[in-house]
């Protein structure tokens, strides 16, 4: 029971940072049909970004911000460079173009700061809190589940309350009745892949500490569980995005903790094609229809 | 005279046999006039070129994307590896031996695709590419997970026969070579057939619009997973060569990196077009080289020109992944065609239709 208590929390915190990966896939999923494949490799580039501002500052914090910023930045570069031109044609070209950009980013990332695991500072103590013999949960747990569920309220208010919020829904729902309203539509469809960039960064700072280890291709495995995480709850619902990833995060936590801790990715593919054979349009989604 | 050049307009097996013949003239004299070195190369070459073919006709010709191919060579690698070390513990030895190795990695291949093939034909454009995506990913849980039979990270090592004594001085490297390209001839040779055969014009109706060919009476599940096997086959008959050309079959040799190097030698060189699968596995063969060798000239300090060394080719190919998609969706072949448009225009590349 104790087992089960302790994979429970474990499963949450790994589950929050899937939750905001499939997020950050399905803010561009729903605007532009993209499915972003370099979403992993930007999320470790911000990464790098604050390692470096942590050196030069020797603050943490201020390397945490930096690398959320750039993960804004990113987002808005990666859409006007090579995704904005590409957003009216067939899956085929957007895959190949995200696979374009993952390996561009992650070789970049190489040539300046070389392929060795780093060490990665995490934000609070990863040593594990307990009651009795009962292990619980580390205040970095504690950090990522409030940091990933903050930054899911702060977005949805603003996509409900505020002014940019609303014209950014209008031109993912409706682009062109949007912008003969005065929409600056490609303008919000940038916003939205800046806050995908921002939502990936903050997956990537709370994920790489724990277990991972800073390198290059870091996240790639992250990403997948992300897309497993999308898919399960859909990949058109923001809500389905959290509800998905958390799922994931358990059902992850649980077949690695019972079945050996080598399964997580085989778990994760044999989660993936169950939900997509069974339910392709994942668990949370209204009523299917198939894009003609 | 004239009456061979007729007949071979008027059958396209005999004008692919031909091409065939030439194909392993060309190989013996190319690989009998380079240094071990440069066979080496070739030989890697050829085990690309076998997944490549695969993959442009699964991804160029019938419109399924696969991010996961390094996963269905590692199939084929690891049963040559596997019967190659069965018949070198029991003695067995022939020059048999090994095409029957590679035709087993074929086959078991083959029918590995086809399972993936079915969950395939359900899934469309992103979906499909994730989930072979996450394919990639889990290999190395299954080479961990069941280490006693796969030896884990470490591989397994390929023991094969040398090039036969009647050869005379004959280097390794170079019975490599020959063992590769020619299997990469035949891949070439049976995908060039079945491009232009009837199942070849399903795979492109299916990939153009799926509506339409199931209204012509095509099987569109049947096709996607036939064409999910062939692809397959091709890939594991290149994992098991080069698993041959490396000695030995590891989770590091078939991982995401040679997944997407595929996919970019299929892009850059023409989706969908098999000279083009030639034209790209050079380009991400040699290309690579080119730029290590440049960067080695430079005398920069050791640790920046390692960083670039590692690096600097994967850059290129990923510009060029984007830069070609963007602007020239036809790739190294469909430029080639635009070019010398000596034949009337036949696209083969997915340009227009919904995937």
């Amino acid at each position: 029971m104790s087992r089960f208590i302790f994979l429970t929390f474990n499963g949450l915190s790994f589950g929050a940072v899937y939750a905001a990966v499939a997020l950050a896939l399905v803010l561009i999923w729903r605007t532009t049909r993209v499915l972003n494949f370099a979403q992993g490799a930007m999320a470790t580039a911000t990464a790098y970004v604050a390692i470096s501002v942590t050196q030069a500052t020797d603050s943490y914090w201020l390397g945490f911000v930096a690398a959320l910023a750039a993960g804004l930045a990113l987002g808005a570069v990666v859409r006007l460079t090579a995704f904005g031109t590409a957003e009216h044609a067939p899956a085929l070209n957007t895959i190949v173009i995200g696979v374009g950009m993952l390996i561009l980013i992650e070789a970049v990332v190489g040539m300046i700061y070389g392929a060795a695991n780093r060490d990665f500072p995490a934000s609070f103590s990863t040593r594990t809190h307990a009651i009795g013999k009962t292990a619980l949960f580390s205040n970095q747990n504690i950090f990522t589940v409030g940091s990933v569920l903050a930054l899911m309220i702060a977005l949805a208010a603003v996509l409900t309350w505020t002014p940019s919020g609303l014209r950014m829904r209008a031109a993912a729902f409706a682009p062109e009745i949007a912008r003969l309203l005065g929409v600056r539509v490609g303008r919000m469809l940038t916003l939205g892949w800046a806050l995908s960039g921002l939502v990936g960064a903050l997956a990537g700072m709370l994920v790489i500490p724990i277990g991972l280890g800073l390198y290059p291709q870091a996240m790639d495995g992250v990403f997948v569980l992300g897309f497993v995480g999308a898919v399960v709850g859909g990949l058109d619902s923001p809500v389905g995005a959290v509800v998905g990833g958390v799922t994931t995060g358990l059902a992850l936590s649980y077949a690695s903790g019972y079945l050996g801790s080598d399964l997580t990715q085989l778990a994760a593919l044999v989660l993936l094609v169950v939900v997509l054979l069974v339910r392709p349009s994942g668990l949370f989604s209204g009523t299917p229809v198939r894009r003609v | 005279m004239g009456r061979v050049v007729a007949a071979l307009r008027a059958s396209t097996l005999a004008r692919h046999l031909l091409l065939f013949v030439v194909g392993i003239v060309f190989v013996i004299l190319l690989t009998d006039s380079l240094s071990d070195f440069h066979d080496y190369q070739l030989a890697t070459l050829g085990a690309y070129l076998c997944a490549v073919a695969g993959l442009t006709v699964l991804t160029g010709t019938n419109g399924q994307v696969s991010l996961g191919h390094a996963a269905l060579m590692a199939v084929g690698g690891y049963t040559v590896a596997l019967l190659q070390t069965r018949f070198y513990d029991d003695g067995v030895s022939g020059v048999w031996v090994l095409p029957l190795s590679l035709l087993a990695g074929t086959a078991v291949t083959a029918v590995a695709g086809a399972i993936v093939g079915v969950a395939a034909a359900r899934l469309r454009g992103p979906y499909l590419a994730g989930a072979t995506l996450a394919l990639g990913v889990a290999l190395p849980d299954i080479t961990s997970h069941y280490s006693n039979t796969f030896k884990g990270d470490q591989g397994l090592f390929v023991p094969f026969d040398g090039p036969p004594g009647e050869l005379g001085t004959f280097s390794l490297e170079h019975w490599q070579s020959w063992i590769s390209l020619f299997a990469a001839l035949v891949v070439l040779f049976f995908l060039a057939n079945l491009h232009r055969s009837a199942i070849g014009r399903n795979m492109r109706a299916v990939r153009d619009d799926e509506i339409a060919a199931s209204l012509c009476g095509v099987s569109v599940a049947r096709v996607r997973i036939g064409a999910f096997a062939v692809s397959a086959a091709a890939a594991g008959l290149g994992g098991g060569v080069l698993a041959v050309v490396l000695q030995t079959a590891s989770p590091g040799s078939f991982d995401l990196v040679l997944s997407l190097t595929l996919l970019t030698a299929a892009v850059i060189g023409g989706l969908g077009s098999l000279t083009g699968a030639v034209w790209g596995s050079i380009v991400v063969i040699y290309l690579g080289t080119f730029i290590r060798d440049r960067v080695d000239n430079l005398k920069l300090s050791s640790a920046s020109a390692a960083k670039l060394h590692d690096n600097l080719p994967n850059a290129v190919y990923g510009l060029l992944l984007v830069v070609v998609m963007l602007t020239l969706p036809g790739g190294i072949q469909g430029l080639i065609r635009r070019l010398t448009a000596l034949r009337p225009h036949r696209s083969t590349t997915p340009t227009g239709g919904s995937t």
